[in-house]
């Protein structure tokens, strides 16, 4: 028994040993990212979900699943880098007078297997996504869909019919999960799209393999193949992409990137105006029902600060308007700054002197606590005290939506006309700050239904002015998306994070 | 009472113990706020939607109905299917499975023979300068935590020396034995410690105890007292530790499968705590329990065998 253990032992741990040393010194020589080149596998570290993971892009939640879906499957629109809808398997959209009734061309392109994106597959894909049995993501943008009285013009024109006018209709086509699929697919254990790489393997919470579609419409990807990796803890990402485990790690953090942006190991992407950060104040209920309180609130942030500590100086300062940088959005209205002397004016006037006003935040996103605390440092020496309450992280979101008076908030990128539809308006799902006034509804209709771009610019300039002056976010800065990678990989794009070119990796090359 | 009939009676008890922590388990993440529809309708979620993946779910049918459906779905040996993913619980629990046997048996096969050789040599040298050595490797050892060595290894080993790969992201364990190599470390420094300070502690009781010193008064040669006669003795402590260590190695350690990317029970536990994915985390605890159970049994029979005396069998 006993020699037995220990020779046994001893032939482990030999085979352990000539295991390692075979799995170093294969270091490869370092070229160059500037020129484009053909083959390899590209290997990318994502946070997973576990159960969460599925490849049904309609089910798509997860960062990971949203950069698989697009590496699988197309949308007809996409988000380009001003995050505006730009033409995908829709070659071009053709409104009529009345801005209800919208035909699609479809591009000349083919799913996996070899079959022709239809426009019955087209609608089969928006049906799946409305069945009011289920709970797609993208369901509520495509609920304006009137599908019974929308048809298949021929193989590759659909006509839509709209329940109301709405001019920026390509939105809802680029919206999240809102993919083609071929008409009845309900098995996605294998998938068929009509994207850049087709299926090879999927183990669940560890891995999917794909490889190039030589016939993607756009063009063959330059990758041979493409290996999703699950990491979830950021560190995890960051030393796999060090020790040459992957090629690319997704969302890293800020204090990483400091760390490593002037070694030779790791090239750091920044995508800014990807997320932006705020305070949600609710104006339904006192305290912030008072408009000088709000005001003193806008004021008292000291945003550079904000943006140096909490996203450690990856971000830009925000301006208390959602889409800095994206189409638009109202760059001429000025900066604000701190201005602790009029918000000490204003708390007085509105009679709020030694009140106490309670934050409510959570590790639910990064960031949220720590800017939380940061803010609340600032407002001291106002005569205003913010206390801050750390709650629940999964039911978070949920939580504030209802509750509290001033929480913590963040988002991704969207159209600046999504981010009103669904949060500003008086029936919007997602009415954090409770802004709900029938003139700013009204404007909203307006700018929808204003075919002339310059006209519909200026619509929602005014919107968003009504929304500096007295609005309930306090949106202090945009976190820059950081993604690391190897330095031989290029074309890796900084557009915002949710975009079409972020994680889009048909347009990567291993130099 | 026999052998037999005692393991019978602890293997019914140890049902009654799985069936009270599935119960608990149900109770605990009834109260925990928000449930699966919150938690996968993410960031600014609308009510309305989380209610639509309320309903798809089932999640507005009464809670003891469910828990009542799991319950008789168990009996029948169905472990029944995830909220979120729709996929079966028992492919949850057999993906997580693989990496976490494999861990843990590695870890057990290195940690035993080398705990008990350091607590033997160190009992039979009590004081001298390997003992002393022993003890303050061991001893400091123990006093690092997981992440803390993880986090240490991985930098030196994985990222500075570039000597072994840094995590086991997207490889396959045994293909790849390398990326086990700074895991099983982890794993086994701290266990390293307790058990061989037992065996160590036992082997020196043994050796001045009366039996072993009759022995050696019969003549018998000192290999033959050592081994034969001192050491099983010795083990006995030890064993309850090594059963303990075996119930935390086949839990899935969290940290080491996180820092790793090690996608063991653990991580599925993790994942599935934080999707509120019930079904999941039901059918964890019910493997916990039984390993939990059965683990300790195997224990005590096995103590029993080494040192009769020193287990009373009521």
């Amino acid at each position: 028994m006993h020699p037995l253990n220990r020779r046994g032992f001893l032939g482990l741990t030999a085979g352990l040993s000539i295991a390692a040393l075979a799995g170093c010194g294969t270091a490869e020589p370092v070229t160059s990212a500037s020129t484009p080149r053909t083959g390899g596998r590209l290997r990318a570290a994502f946070a997973g979900g576990g159960a969460k993971e599925v490849l049904d892009p309609h089910l798509a939640n997860l960062f990971v699943e949203a950069a698989r879906s697009k590496a699988l499957y197309d949308k007809l629109a996409d988000l380009g880098p001003d995050v505006s809808a730009q033409p995908r398997l829709a070659e071009k959209w053709e409104p009529d007078a009345t801005l209800t009734r919208w035909r699609i061309t479809l591009r000349q392109a083919t799913f996996h297997d070899g079959k022709p994106v239809r426009a019955d597959d087209v609608l089969a894909s928006y049906a799946r996504i409305l069945d009011p049995a289920r709970a797609f993501r993208a369901k509520s943008s495509l609920a304006l869909i009137d599908l019974p009285n929308s048809r298949a013009v021929d193989e590759r024109t659909v006509e839509f019919a709209l329940k109301r006018p709405f001019v920026e209709f390509p939105n809802v086509l680029a919206a999240f999960g809102a993919y083609i699929v071929p008409a009845g697919t309900e098995d996605f254990t294998a998938p068929v799209g009509s994207g850049p790489f087709r299926f090879v393997s999927f183990e669940p919470g560890k891995s999917v393999l794909l490889k190039r579609h030589d016939g993607y419409w756009e063009g063959a990807p330059h990758l041979d193949e493409l290996e999703f990796v699950i990491a979830n803890e950021e560190s995890a990402r960051a030393n796999a992409l060090l020790g040459g485990q992957v090629e690319y790690a997704h969302d890293l953090t800020p204090t990483t990137a400091r760390g490593h942006a002037a070694g030779d190991r790791m090239a750091i992407h920044r995508a800014p105006n990807s997320a932006v950060q705020a305070f949600a104040m609710k104006l339904d209920r006192p305290p912030f029902d008072n408009r000088d309180l709000r005001e003193a609130m806008f004021l008292l942030a000291d945003r550079p600060q904000l943006v140096e500590s909490v996203l450690a100086g990856s971000g830009q300062v925000g301006n208390d308007l959602f889409g800095k940088g994206y189409q638009h959005y109202a760059d001429d209205i000025p900066q604000r700054t701190r201005d602790l002397d009029k918000a000490k004016f204003l708390i007085r006037r509105a009679g709020a002197e030694g009140l106490t006003v309670k934050l409510d935040t959570s590790t639910a996103a990064a960031g949220m606590v720590e800017a939380a605390t940061v803010f609340a440092d600032q407002v001291k020496g106002s005569g205003l005290t913010v206390e801050v309450v750390t709650g629940n992280k999964d039911s978070y979101w949920a939580d504030t939506l209802k509750n509290g008076s001033m929480s913590s908030f963040r988002s991704g990128a969207m159209p600046i006309e999504t981010h009103i539809a669904q949060r500003l308006l008086t029936g919007s799902g997602t009415n954090v700050t409770k802004w709900a006034r029938p003139e700013f509804d009204a404007l909203y209709d307006k700018a929808v239904s204003t075919v002339d771009d310059k006209q519909r610019g200026e619509v929602y300039r005014e919107l968003q002015r009504s929304l500096h002056a007295e609005g309930g976010y306090l949106m202090w800065g945009f976190a820059d998306w950081i993604v690391g990678a190897a330095p031989n990989v290029g074309g890796i794009s900084t557009a915002p994070a949710n975009t079409l070119d972020w994680a889009r990796f048909d347009q990567v090359w291993l130099g | 009472m026999s052998l037999r009939r005692y393991a019978a009676r602890r293997l019914a008890i140890g049902l009654v113990q799985v069936l009270a922590v599935v119960t608990v388990v149900f109770l605990l993440v009834q109260a925990l706020p928000g449930d699966a529809a919150v938690a996968l309708a993410g960031d600014n979620p609308d009510p309305q939607r989380i209610e639509q993946i309320r309903a798809a779910m089932g999640l507005d049918r009464p809670p003891l109905e469910r828990f009542g459906e799991w319950v008789g779905g168990l009996a029948r040996g169905d472990f029944g299917v995830s909220l979120i993913s729709g996929r079966p619980v028992a492919e949850f629990l057999h993906d997580g499975l693989g990496p976490t046997l494999v861990l843990a048996v590695l870890a057990l096969v290195l940690l035993i023979p080398l705990s008990v050789l350091l607590g033997v040599l160190a009992a039979l040298r009590e004081g001298g300068p390997l003992d002393r050595v022993v003890t303050t490797v061991t001893v400091g050892l123990h006093s690092i935590p997981e992440f803390a060595l993880a986090v240490v290894l991985i930098a030196l080993f994985g990222v500075q020396l570039r000597w072994l790969p840094p995590t086991a992201v997207g490889a396959d364990l045994l293909g790849q034995p390398a990326v086990l190599v700074l895991p099983l470390v982890v794993l086994v420094a701290r266990p390293l410690c307790s058990i061989s300070r037992l065996v160590r502690a036992g082997m020196i009781d043994a050796l001045a105890s009366d039996h072993v010193r009759h022995a050696r008064r019969l003549g018998i040669g000192v290999t033959r007292i050592r081994f034969a006669h001192a050491l099983p003795t010795a083990l006995a402590p030890a064993v309850q530790q090594v059963a303990r260590t075996t119930d935390w190695l086949l839990g899935g350690v969290i940290v080491v499968e996180a820092v790793f990317v090690i996608p063991g029970l653990g991580t599925v536990l993790v994942d599935a705590v934080a999707g509120r994915d019930l079904p999941v985390v039901q059918g964890l605890a019910v493997v916990f329990a039984v390993t939990t159970v059965v683990v300790n049994l195997v224990a005590d029979l096995l103590v029993f065998r080494l040192a009769p005396r020193s287990v009373a069998i009521a």
